[in-house]
């Protein structure tokens, strides 16, 4: 179970997070919506210890997240990055097959990475190309590939689906909602896309003006009269969150 | 100047945190062995060319120069003295700045950016122990290599020179260089060599890593890199002329 109290995180004077409260159980998948640059990434970077709040609490399973206890916690987490963050250097099977390269799967490390990449639809003979060579929604599949590639406990998906076509978008979603399901991981995923919440959701929170504004099981998500999460969910520019631009 | 100082200080700490990752396994040898073939290998041909050019030019100077005092017959003992005390270091150490730092602080500062670099820890994998050490290590040890052949090559330009343009017969200069060599000659040249490759990788990996964001951050890093690094390694070089040789 992961716990949020209090996060606050400020950027040079811009207050980014002012006192998220949050918590996912164990094997539950909970999307995170709202506006762009609204915080989401800049949260679970907090989650991840990649950023450390300026106030608040994280704990997971009931421990804090420290940087003395963020080693221990990260040998269970996976990570899709918004920007897929692959290592150029590496070709594609060994960005996915990273962490089994230096784990005692070693020797089966390239056989489990194709095995990844056939699941979020690439085919084996990309393997041995860089991540500059694949086009931006391939790179994407990779960066999956490679969050789920070691079977962590907990995943955290930034927009997995951005830039991918809507077949491969569904595929993905899928195979996120599989994980859940049937691995019983613990997902934690951001994402813009009504579909993805629509098929990966078991609960969903909005982040708005700092802190998390609705949150609640997605049947609910339908029912719920909070103006501002109808709104982002019907995508209409008038009232009560302004459209800047 | 507060900032100066603050900035001094992260260095410190960061050189401090490199070096204790040395103990602290796992030890990452496949990125240590790409390393050393990255800095020592590729950087023979730069090294060579600039030593041999510097030797002959030497070679030349001190023939005319030392014509004025008609004292031409110093030019192996200078040669050899200057280039292995002096210019063989400090000219491999610019080159090792200009070619080893840029690209350690661009390609850091590019996976800083990128989210490489956090990427690497969500995979557990300490970005000193993967990136910093392996490189800072390779060039501490490599450099004293490149500092000896610079030294050989750069006394060969001088030795061509003077036998082919000047006169000199080839036997007597090279029975001169050698005689007058002495082992401290050559130990304080390697030294100098150890300090100025860890001095050059760990000033770009320092840079890379504390890289502000976006393509200008990258530009900054590099540029601000090699400054830094060209900077410490002449500052350093004076100091430890000043310790070998003062007396
Ligand atoms: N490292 C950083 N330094 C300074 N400001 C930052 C940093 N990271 C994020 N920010 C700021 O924090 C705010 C939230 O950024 P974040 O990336 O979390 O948005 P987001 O909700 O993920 O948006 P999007 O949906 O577009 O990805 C932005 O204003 C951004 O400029
Ligand atoms: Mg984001």
């Amino acid at each position: 179970m992961i716990t949020l109290s209090g996060i606050h995180k400020t950027f040079e004077g811009n207050p980014v997070l002012r006192g998220v409260d949050l918590t996912v159980g164990r094997g539950e998948s909970m999307v995170i919506i709202g506006g762009s640059g609204s915080g989401k990434s800049v949260l679970i970077k907090c989650i991840l210890g990649l950023l450390t709040p300026d106030a608040g609490q994280i704990t997971i399973d009931g421990a804090a997240m420290t940087p003395k206890t963020q080693a221990g916690f990260l040998d269970r987490f996976g990570m899709l990055f918004q920007g897929g963050a692959l290592f150029d250097s590496l070709p594609v099977w060994q960005n996915v097959a990273f962490r089994l390269l230096r784990g005692p799967q070693k020797a089966q490390a390239r056989e489990i990475a194709v095995a990844k990449l056939a699941q979020v639809g690439l085919t084996a003979d990309i393997a041995d190309r860089y991540p500059s060579e694949l086009s931006g929604g391939m790179q994407k599949r990779v960066g999956l590939a490679r969050a789920i590639a070691a079977d962590p406990e907990v995943i955290f998906f930034d927009e997995p689906t951005t830039g991918l076509d809507p077949i491969m978008a569904g595929v993905i979603n899928d195979l996120i909602r599989n994980v859940v399901t049937e691995l019983g991981v613990t997902a934690i995923t951001i994402t813009h896309d009504m579909t993805s919440v629509d098929t990966i959701a078991d609960k969903v929170a909005m982040l708005h003006d700092g802190k998390i504004r609705w949150t609640g099981t997605k049947s609910a998500m339908g029912t719920a009269d909070d103006p501002y999460l109808t709104q982002f969910i019907s995508g209409t520019t008038d009232r009560p969150i302004k459209a800047r631009w | 100047m507060l900032g100066a100082l603050a900035a001094l200080g992260r260095f410190a700490i960061f050189t401090g945190q490199t070096i204790s990752h040395l103990v602290r396994p796992p030890f990452y040898g496949g990125a240590f062995g790409q390393a050393l073939i990255q800095i020592g290998y590729f950087s023979l041909p730069v090294v060579g060319l600039t030593a041999f050019f510097t030797g002959g030019a030497l070679a030349l100077q001190i023939y005319s120069g030392g014509a004025r005092f008609s004292a031409e017959a110093v030019v192996p003992q200078i040669v050899a003295i200057g280039m292995v005390r002096e210019l063989g270091p400090v000219l491999v150490g610019l080159m090792i700045a200009a070619r080893v730092t840029s690209s350690i602080a661009a390609e850091i500062a590019t996976m800083k950016v990128t989210e490489q670099i956090d990427a690497l820890v969500t995979l557990s994998t300490h970005p000193m122990k993967y990136l910093t050490l392996p490189r800072v290590l390779a060039a501490t040890l490599m450099m004293p290599l490149l500092v000896a052949v610079g030294d050989t090559i750069g006394i060969f330009g001088g030795y061509l020179v003077s036998t082919q343009r000047l006169g000199f017969n080839a036997a007597s200069y090279m029975q001169n260089t050698v005689d007058f060599l002495e082992v401290l000659d050559i130990t304080s040249s390697l030294a100098k060599g150890a300090v100025f490759g860890f001095s050059a990788a760990i000033v770009g990996c320092y840079y890379g890593m504390t890289s502000d964001r976006g393509a200008m951050g990258v530009g900054r890093a590099t540029k601000g890199a090699v400054v830094a690094a060209s900077v410490l390694i002449l500052a350093a070089n004076f100091f430890l002329t000043e310790a070998f040789f003062s007396t």
